[in-house]
């Protein structure tokens, strides 16, 4: 385990040392101390690489980040894992607004709440949370899985595409053109997935699955009165 | 994008501390508002006397024998701490009004920061860490306290237009965010009386208290209306003679992190602000719902009201 002190190497330092791994670096291993809140740790990586972060942090963690495993032991600030392409994020305590967001692949895990905006325009990142979401999540959603095993705020789903949201608590409300649906054996099986993925001991058949109601995909003439 | 952070002391140990904790708070929200930089301060209280804060560019002529002057036209003792380009002017409780249209006839380029028993306003142009050395924030003393880092978005950078604002009798607001409907709303309330000095967005929502208040609402009140009459981005935090109060819009796009242990409640617009906390590994660490006001006081439990969207 390779140790780095961010609050004495700097943040500039700590990610070029992470960038610098390769495809086959034998370390594997990585453990930042002391973040302090600070933005952009572990921000585009490109290896399949472990960093623990060991507290909470800023803005931005995560951000861009492929193949490598960044866990924060922790709360995350705004922006957490924002357009994440592949490999995971295990975040131990809540994480804040805009959570994985545009996120193309990869695997976003929250022990605690998330807050709002949580996966907006998300492009096929999955994201479980084990507590609660906040109001607009997965706003424009695209394509990939939301996760909550606790509750939703406002507006769940806003104008989506073809994202999946798996809800076992309450939905506060649902947003424009998002509607229940229909959990079938295939959908069981998808979400069975991602919770074994994300180390999360729930039932499947207790969520509820929200998606699009594909009303918003042509124009129609009746709202034109409306522009 | 501007930096709040704010602390409310439970413990009275740390009370000499204020400044310090403070200080070092909004040193760490510089970059997110490096132009201009205030600090609201309760402090002691000025028992049968009340404070006035006031500001100008020419100190050394403003403030010579202003606390003289003052005397004289309000016919009592006025004494007068003279703090780099503010003054704290301990006048006769009650005399508030009269020293203001004093000072607007023999000093009208003298601005008044702050007025109440024991709210303290500091604030100018320039980065947080200059503000507070020029005011020495670091050895002030209290029990609750809000500053503000300023990144200018809707209007000028000036000592009018940094925060916080003062809203009434030890009252003040500081903002991050933007109004979108200052404009109109300004020309209401100068339409009912309200004096409004500059083309700042904040200081209608300031205004806006203000006139909800001298209409009977209660703070807590007037922030539940401001939800529905502000149109635009806000994370407020209003200071009281008792304590503090947090809302934000229910959009909620501005950032803002709480934590609470047994010995203060604090704010900051990001966790970084808060850090250096005594005991922040194990507070209670938070965010802020939207749409929903909060309140501590020293005389009151805390309290939380959601406002539908």
């Amino acid at each position: 385990m390779q140790t780095i002190d961010l609050s004495d190497v700097g943040l500039r330092e700590t990610n070029k040392t992470l960038h610098a791994q390769a495809t086959n670096t034998n370390q594997t291993a990585w453990e930042i101390v002391n973040p302090r809140g600070s933005h952009a740790i572990a921000c585009g990586l490109d290896a399949p690489i472990e960093v623990t972060v060991r507290g909470s942090t800023g803005y931005y963690c995560g951000g861009m980040n492929q193949q490598a495993t960044v866990n924060i032991a922790g709360s995350a600030g705004p922006g957490t894992g924002e357009n994440i392409m592949s490999g995971k994020i295990v975040i131990e305590g809540d994480a804040s607004q805009y959570l994985g967001a545009t996120g193309h692949g990869g695997l976003i895990v929250v022990k605690g709440n998330a807050s709002s905006r949580c996966g907006i325009s998300m492009k096929g990142v999955n994201i479980v949370v084990q507590g609660n979401v906040g109001h607009m999540s997965a706003f424009m959603g695209q394509s990939g899985n939301l996760v909550v095993c606790g509750d939703a705020g406002d507006a769940l789903g806003d104008s989506c595409y073809e994202a999946r949201f798996f809800v076992r608590g309450a939905v506060k409300s649902l947003g424009a053109d998002c509607e229940k649906k229909e959990m079938r054996s295939e959908h069981i099986e998808i979400l069975q997935g991602l919770l074994n993925e994300a180390g999360i001991d729930a039932d499947p058949s207790e969520f509820t699955r929200y998606g699009s109601a594909r009303n918003l995909y042509n124009f129609d003439v009746d709202n034109a009165g409306a522009y | 994008m501007c930096g709040i952070v704010g602390l409310f002391l439970k413990d009275k140990s740390l009370e000499p501390q204020l400044g310090e904790m403070l200080t070092s708070m909004l040193i760490t929200m510089t970059d997110r508002g490096p132009d201009s930089a205030g600090i609201a301060i309760y402090g002691d209280e000025t028992k049968g006397k009340t404070k006035l804060v006031v500001q100008s560019d020419t100190p050394d002529t403003s403030f010579d024998g202003l606390d003289a002057a003052l005397g004289k036209a309000l016919g009592g003792k006025v004494s007068m701490d003279i703090k780099s380009t503010h003054a704290v002017l301990t006048l006769p409780a009650g005399t508030t009004q009269t020293a203001r249209a004093a000072m607007k006839e023999s000093h009208p380029e003298i601005r008044v920061m702050s007025r109440g028993d024991s709210l303290e306003i500091y604030k100018e142009v320039g980065l947080p860490k200059d503000v507070a050395a020029r005011f020495a924030v670091e050895k002030m003393t209290g029990s609750h306290g809000i500053g503000h880092t300023r990144m200018a978005t809707e209007s000028a950078v000036t000592t009018m237009g940094a925060h916080p604002f003062n809203t009434g009798d030890d009252q003040c607001l500081v903002h991050n965010g933007s109004l979108s409907n200052h404009n109109s709303l300004r020309r209401k309330l100068r339409r009912e009386g309200i004096h409004i000095e500059t083309e700042n967005d904040t200081e209608v929502g300031a205004a806006y208290l203000t006139w909800q208040m001298q209409n009977g609402a209660t703070l807590g009140e007037a922030l539940e209306s401001s939800l529905d009459d502000l149109d635009g981005f806000f994370t407020f935090v209003v200071g009281t003679k008792d304590g503090f109060g947090v809302v934000r819009d229910p959009i909620a796009c501005k950032p803002a992190v709480m934590a609470e242990t047994d010995q203060y409640v604090a704010f900051g617009s990001e966790y970084r602000a808060l850090v250096d906390l005594p005991g922040i590994e194990n507070a209670r660490v938070w965010e802020p719902e939207p749409a929903t006001v909060y309140f501590w006081s020293h005389d009151a439990a805390p309290t939380s009201t959601e406002k539908a969207a």
